[in-house]
């Protein structure tokens, strides 16, 4: 960098010089576009967090139908509009530990079933009230008792017992779980005033941007909460959620600047957007994975070496080149990358083998009919194409799949979790405990591939009450192991996040929990 | 009475029974489908305690014909009811996306019916030399080519390369006039283009078919011009196809834009009617499918009744 650019720079950090008396200085000197950008963004990093302007975001995952409850939240635009308006007691913070956000502190007891969340003093909701312990309990109650229809259901179920003490919310569990702090991080979990009892759609939280327009389906917009309580959150004056369900309108919205960040960027667009000049597309190993799942207690997959042959038969890599354009990394059959806390690196890779295959499916004495293989593309992005490179793999192996094409429509209701072999896709959670308990677990609701084994249960307990991390970490060593050689999953590969952000927008940070840095860049990032 | 209020009248009570048709079978469709709104909108996160619960609540648990019952008596009254999915009321939701809809298809409404009848008369005037020969091509391939891709290619080069447009044609109450029609201006001229050649071929085939007519003959030989002939003696006898095409087209452009909508991010009837069957959300699904049938019904009246005016013989019936 030349002297004058090294000027420059330090003027830009100091906030003498704008972005765009930067951009027509920088290319006076010769520096191209993208490299100008490039410079100035790392600058104005530098620079620290400024206040002001109108934030747009371009999302896909919002429909007509969506409501502002945060019990009712499955897709990309209701969960981004939880992070505008609300927070939960603790968030995970991006490097996998837990954050304070409503509680200041949380502290477990010996055997980790009593935990107690010290709640921060002074919070004030939307519509001026102060929260306290007793909203904190509603909300929970809300999302957890009998009558419940919240999509934090599931999680909810170890909790014996919840009680609003002072400035306290304890929970006690029936059973020890380390990772409890984790599952109140839900994004459903939004403490809401009176827990939401009696109008949770209105989109009254605590969050640093408050509901100003609520068209489902359409926009969401959101102005500042001048009385949050953490003034470095939430930089800008508003924000804007439009929902942009087609691909290249989005990307389209994001070039010509009418929007600043848009999420799932398609895999084959990725890198030719990424060569634009004003913006940066950002990919993030994340947890979530695209699957192939066999129920173990339905002809032919409770046969295991039928399992072994079809896991066997399945090239990884070529699915990741293919399907994700190299933006994902392959699978081992197990639920659990690195990107989780104690996940062991060193369990062997399972390798492309059409001769382990062959010798395998020859070992379960399948009578060689065609195995039916259920898809849609509402399953994953590109699940028909990979079910056809699985299909020509398998045949080489001379296993005959036979790919049955289903309706994206009604898919989750009528092919996943009831068909015996379909194609399918999990988001990932927090922890590994999570993951295990919401899909592995003998008595899981969504045990999806019919994995039913006593021993792993047992494992799974054991390493929940378990506060030692190097024992935790080897037991779940041993249940992944035990996923990836008896389960019913097939892992060929998990996806990243892809995103495309303006480099008008500084302050961007890695996060594997969830996209668009875990709903957080509306707080954490600002207009360089 | 006279004849034609008497037929405007049965006309109505007619379309009322077509009408109540049209949600019985919306209805038995909806509930044909597989799963409800419960599984589609818990979708993937669905328990089977969560699910009992949400049916409870959304009162999918009682048998269908008191459903459909309660939705006929409550549309009777004027009620519509609230959405399954999210509480809101579908009357206001409906009429702002109602509105949104028949603005942009006014819109294009405006531009495209006198542009394509009057292109539709040159063609006439100059058949088969190069002008008629030019319009028929332009517009014969704009309306081969799938709506979504000419959204796109628009897209690119007007508002990604120029940024002459806005790609976002966003609209809500506090923009003013000028501004909206700023916003939909890309939707509009795709539409255009769209329901540009039905309409012009059809007044193009339409009036070649009068030039036949010994009347028109006449009207060549007391020496008016070739224009003057076309006008004012041709395009009146064959309005009453031409009023046809262009309601099937207007009723196009209300019911049927949903692959321009989602293109341009255009807050319209159609998303909303997607998205509510997506999410079984049946009061939704039926309160737009009866729009869009009143729509369709009342456009092929006025068709109707605008070719009996037009024409001396069914205007006066011996």
């Amino acid at each position: 960098m030349n002297e004058q650019l090294t000027h420059m720079t330090k003027q830009v950090t100091s906030g003498k010089l704008t972005r765009r008396e930067f951009m027509g200085k920088a290319a006076a000197l010769g520096v191209s576009a993208a490299m100008a950008s490039t410079i100035f963004a790392d600058a104005a990093r530098a620079a620290g967090p400024k206040k002001g302007g109108d934030l747009k975001f371009g999302l896909q995952g919002g429909e007509s139908t969506n409501s502002l409850d945060p019990a009712t939240y499955a897709s990309s635009v209701p969960f981004q509009n939880g992070k505008q308006f609300g927070d939960q007691l603790v968030e995970v913070a991006p490097d996998g530990s837990i954050e304070p956000r409503l509680a200041e502190s949380v502290e477990g007891s010996a055997d980790a079933k009593v935990w107690t969340f010290k709640l921060r003093q002074g919070v004030e909701f939307h519509n001026g009230k102060t929260m306290t312990s007793e909203d904190v309990l509603k909300t929970m109650q809300r999302h957890s008792n009998e009558d419940s229809k919240s999509g934090a259901l599931g999680i909810m179920k170890g909790i014996e017992s919840m009680k609003a003490d002072g400035d306290n919310f304890q929970v006690t569990l029936s059973e020890g779980n380390a990772d409890l702090p984790y599952l109140m991080a839900d994004y459903h979990l939004i403490i809401q005033p009176d827990g939401g009892m009696d109008n949770p759609g209105a989109g009254i939280g605590t969050g640093p941007y408050k509901v100003e327009v609520d068209e489902p389906g359409v926009r969401h917009l959101y102005t500042k909460f001048e009385n949050h309580w953490n003034p470095d959150f939430g930089n800008f004056d508003s924000v804007e959620v439009i929902v942009i369900n087609d691909a290249t309108a989005r990307t389209a919205a994001l070039q010509s600047g009418q929007v600043h960040a848009i999420n799932r960027v398609e895999p084959k667009v990725a890198d030719l957007l990424g060569r634009a000049p004003n913006l940066t597309v950002h990919s993030t190993a994340g947890r979530g994975h695209y699957v192939f799942i066999m129920h173990c207690d339905t002809a032919p997959f409770d046969q295991n070496e039928l399992r072994l042959a079809l896991k066997h038969a399945i090239n990884r890599q070529e699915l990741v080149d293919k399907v994700l354009r190299g933006y994902g990394t392959i699978g081992n059959d197990m639920p659990i990358n690195a990107a989780y806390p104690l996940f062991d690196g060193s369990i062997p890779q399972r390798e492309f083998s059409l001769e382990k295959a062959a010798e395998h499916y020859k070992k379960s004495g399948h009578d060689g009919s065609p195995i039916i293989l259920r898809v849609a593309d509402g399953a994953f992005p590109g699940a028909v194409d990979a079910a056809a490179l699985f299909q020509q793999t398998a045949a080489q192996a001379g296993i005959p799949l036979e790919i049955k094409r289903e309706p994206n429509d009604g898919y989750w209701s009528e092919v996943w979790n009831v068909q015996p072999f379909c194609a399918s896709y999990w988001g990932g959670r927090p922890v590994q405990d999570q993951m295990y308990s919401t899909a592995y677990l003998s008595t899981a609701d969504w045990n999806d591939t019919r994995f039913k084994v006593p021993a792993f249960d047992e494992m799974l307990f054991q390493a929940r009450a378990e506060l030692d991390n190097d024992k935790r970490k080897n037991i779940y060593s041993q249940m992944g192991q035990m996923i990836r050689d008896e389960g019913g999953l097939i892992c060929p590969m998990f996806n990243d996040f892809i995103e495309g952000v303006s480099n008008q927008l500084a302050g961007w940070e890695s996060d594997p929990t969830q996209e668009m840095m875990n709903g957080n860049m509306s707080r954490k990032m600002w207009f360089a | 009475m006279h004849p034609i209020v008497k037929l405007v009248s049965q006309r109505i009570a007619l379309g009322i029974l077509l009408l109540l048709g049209a949600s019985a079978l919306i209805f038995g469709l909806t509930e044909a489908l597989p799963g409800d709104a419960a599984q589609a909108v818990l979708g993937q996160s669905a328990t089977p305690e969560s699910l009992a619960n949400l049916r409870e609540e959304m009162g999918l648990n009682r048998p269908a014909l008191t459903r459909y019952f309660e939705w006929l008596g409550g549309i009777l009254q004027g009620d519509l009811g609230q959405s399954l999915t999210n509480k809101l009321d579908i009357a206001e939701s409906i009429g702002k996306r109602l509105g949104n809809t028949l603005f942009l298809a006014c819109a294009a409404a405006v531009v495209s019916v006198p542009l394509a009848i009057f292109l539709g008369l040159l063609a006439v005037r100059f058949r088969n030399r190069w002008p008629d020969k030019l319009i028929s091509a332009i517009t014969l391939t704009t309306v081969s080519i799938p709506e979504f891709l000419i959204g796109y290619v628009v897209i690119y080069f007007v508002s990604v390369k120029l940024g002459w447009f806005s790609s976002l044609a966003m609209i809500n109450e506090s923009m003013s006039f000028g501004q909206k029609l700023n916003a939909i201006a890309l939707p509009a001229f795709v539409l255009t283009l769209v329901v540009l050649a039905q309409m012009m071929r059809m007044t193009r085939a339409a009036i070649l078919n009068l030039m036949q007519s010994a009347y028109i003959e006449t009207a060549e030989l007391k020496g008016l011009s070739n224009f003057q002939v076309i006008a004012r003696h041709a395009f009146p006898n064959a309005i009453s196809p031409i009023v046809n095409v262009v309601m099937l087209n207007l009723a196009y452009l209300v019911v049927g834009v949903v692959v321009v909508e989602v293109v341009f991010v255009y807050p319209g009837m159609g998303q909303y009617l997607v998205d509510s069957v997506t999410k079984r959300d049946v009061p939704v699904v039926l309160a737009c499918g009866v729009v869009f049938a009143a729509v369709y019904i009342g456009l092929n009246m006025v068709a109707d009744i605008v070719s009996i005016l037009a024409n001396p013989r069914l205007r006066h019936p011996k």
